[in-house]
């Protein structure tokens, strides 16, 4: 079976999931059992999708957090990378930040939201730390893991070849801990995009895909939230699966550095 | 092409590197373009004494020279062939692994191509240049890390065990390739293997080392005309007299 097929095969899969689980919500919508108004069908929330793509506000909300996410996460990528190559190479280093980042990695960061709000006040300011406070340990302890485990064969290889510190550090440690790397990418984005949905309901105001649902709780518009999530659940989506996804088919899957699962 | 001077090495501690199988007092000197193989039971040293001459052990006591020159750390006059298919750099091509010495060399770009494609058509993988390793057999990995320890023109090729994970006909393949390469390009070789039949294939001499402690028992010189066939009565008599130094019974009778 060629990739194309396989690709087409797992998207139609993908799909039929999708469409279950959307017949059995529009069965649980229908029966009756709850308000029509806390439970829309799927008819009314994609008409209020629509009509919030058509008035450009969806693409403003969108916009907003997407600029907020992306800035957060660039700089947790900026600080994060670099932290965790410096506590592989540097034991003083690794010292003195790895109970540090044990230790703040498992604050959630809605925990700190309302601290930041008090010291930052309400704004891009505050979400965008947010994000960069959930970004960063993942990025930086996935790289961390990465560089320890290059494999020191190719170290050897490297310096019998006469690479010094500066060669060694860009053609070989940082391509051999690529599939960590990307691995701490995905995850520090996965963890940005929860962050931010969380941020923007309490610390942003007027625009945000959070501020949305949060917002459309004043209104009872339970189409408005569900619209809203569908939009941060298809970001959330493209993301993961196209600009990691294909990030990680044009490096590590191509230098066979992970193993892809068949089917 | 340059000779190699190996005077009273010993190493028998562990380093930071790792745990080391101890050296003592080992001596032996290589004429240039010559092809000597180390054959010895595991735990003689074999790939320590190779992993100091390559220079990544420090010895002891005791001192290398190539060429008059002092052995201190590893240094472009020598190549490394490593047992590990896992040698390459798997995010490299054929030709991007082989082009790795001559990027660090600072050979520019037309020429650095030109003589990777060279090497990579030495050993016989024209057509696979542009190949990840992941996508190539273990023997043609194996070629390339030839090719790419030959790429940047040292004076010396160190290979430990190059040929040992690899099936017996591949071996055999293997072997004859490098036997023509090192025709062609009359380098230096220093050859660790426990393989009998290899070291009489391939070398000039063979230095048979024991252990406990680690150090050379006997030299035996390989004069069969080449290219050698294994076949041959000659062959398999130096075959009989390098396992007699190795301590194998050769006639099959009961100890």
């Amino acid at each position: 079976m060629t990739n194309n097929q396989q690709r087409t095969r797992s998207m139609i899969r993908g799909g039929l999931s999708l469409l279950v689980a959307a017949a059995f919500y529009e069965a649980v919508a229908r029966s009756g059992l709850f308000p029509a108004v806390l439970l829309p069908t799927i008819p009314t929330i994609v008409s209020t999708l629509i009509d919030m793509l058509a008035d450009g506000t969806m693409f403003e909300h969108a916009f907003f957090t997407l600029y907020r996410v992306l800035f957060g996460f660039v700089l947790a990528v900026i600080v994060g990378l670099p932290l965790g190559i410096l506590m592989a190479r540097f034991p003083r280093v690794e010292h003195f930040f790895l109970p540090l980042i044990s230790a703040l990695m498992p604050i959630p960061s809605f925990a700190l939201i309302p601290l930041f709000m008090l010291w930052f006040g309400i704004g891009n300011v505050t979400t965008v730390l947010i994000v960069f406070y959930a970004a960063t340990f993942p990025m930086a302890f996935n790289t961390w893991s990465g560089v320890r485990s290059v494999n020191p064969i190719w170290l050897r290889a490297a310096g019998a070849m006469g690479a010094d510190e500066n060669s060694l550090f860009w053609k070989v440690i940082i391509p051999g801990a690529s599939p960590f790397i990307i691995t701490g990418m995905r995850q520090a984005f996965l963890r940005a995009w929860i962050g931010v949905v969380g941020a923007e309901m309490i610390a942003a105001s007027d625009w945000g895909l959070g501020w949305v649902i949060f917002d459309a709780k004043e209104f009872l518009n339970a189409d408005v939230m569900l619209a809203a999530l569908v939009v941060i659940g298809f970001i959330g989506f493209v993301f993961e699966r196209l600009v990691f996804g294909s990030l990680e088919r044009a490096t590590v899957q191509r230098w066979g550095m992970v193993r892809v699962a068949k089917g | 092409m340059q000779p190699i001077a190996i005077r009273d090495v010993s190493l028998n501690y562990d380093t930071p590197g790792g745990k080391v199988q101890g050296v003592t007092n080992v001596s032996i000197d290589i004429d240039a373009s010559e092809f000597v193989c180390i054959v010895g039971p595991s735990g003689c040293g074999k790939s320590t004494l190779l992993n100091i001459i390559a220079g990544f052990l420090a010895p002891a006591t005791g001192q290398i020279s190539i060429g008059g020159k002092p052995v201190t750390g590893h240094g472009m006059d020598r190549g490394v062939v490593f047992q590990d298919f896992a040698q390459l750099f798997p995010w490299r091509t054929a030709l991007g692994n082989v082009s790795f010495g001559l990027e660090m060399k600072g050979v520019a770009n037309p020429e650095r191509d030109r003589i990777a494609r060279e090497q990579l058509r030495l050993v016989k993988l024209e057509k696979f240049t542009d190949s990840f390793p992941h996508h190539l057999s273990g023997g043609m990995q194996q070629r390339v890390a030839i090719a790419r320890a030959l790429a940047y023109n040292p004076s010396v090729l160190l290979m430990d065990e190059p040929f040992a994970a690899l099936d017996a006909m591949t071996r055999d393949d293997m072997q004859r390739l490098l036997a023509d390469v090192w025709k062609e390009t009359r380098k230096t070789v220093i050859y660790v293997t426990h393989n009998v039949a290899e070291a009489v294939y391939l070398a000039d001499r063979v230095v048979v080392m024991s252990a406990h402690p680690g150090t050379v028992k006997t030299v035996m010189k390989i004069d069969l005309p080449r290219p050698r066939d294994p076949l041959s009565v000659e062959f398999l008599d130096c075959q009989k007299e390098l396992m007699g130094h190795l301590g194998h019974n050769t006639n099959g009778a009961a100890h």
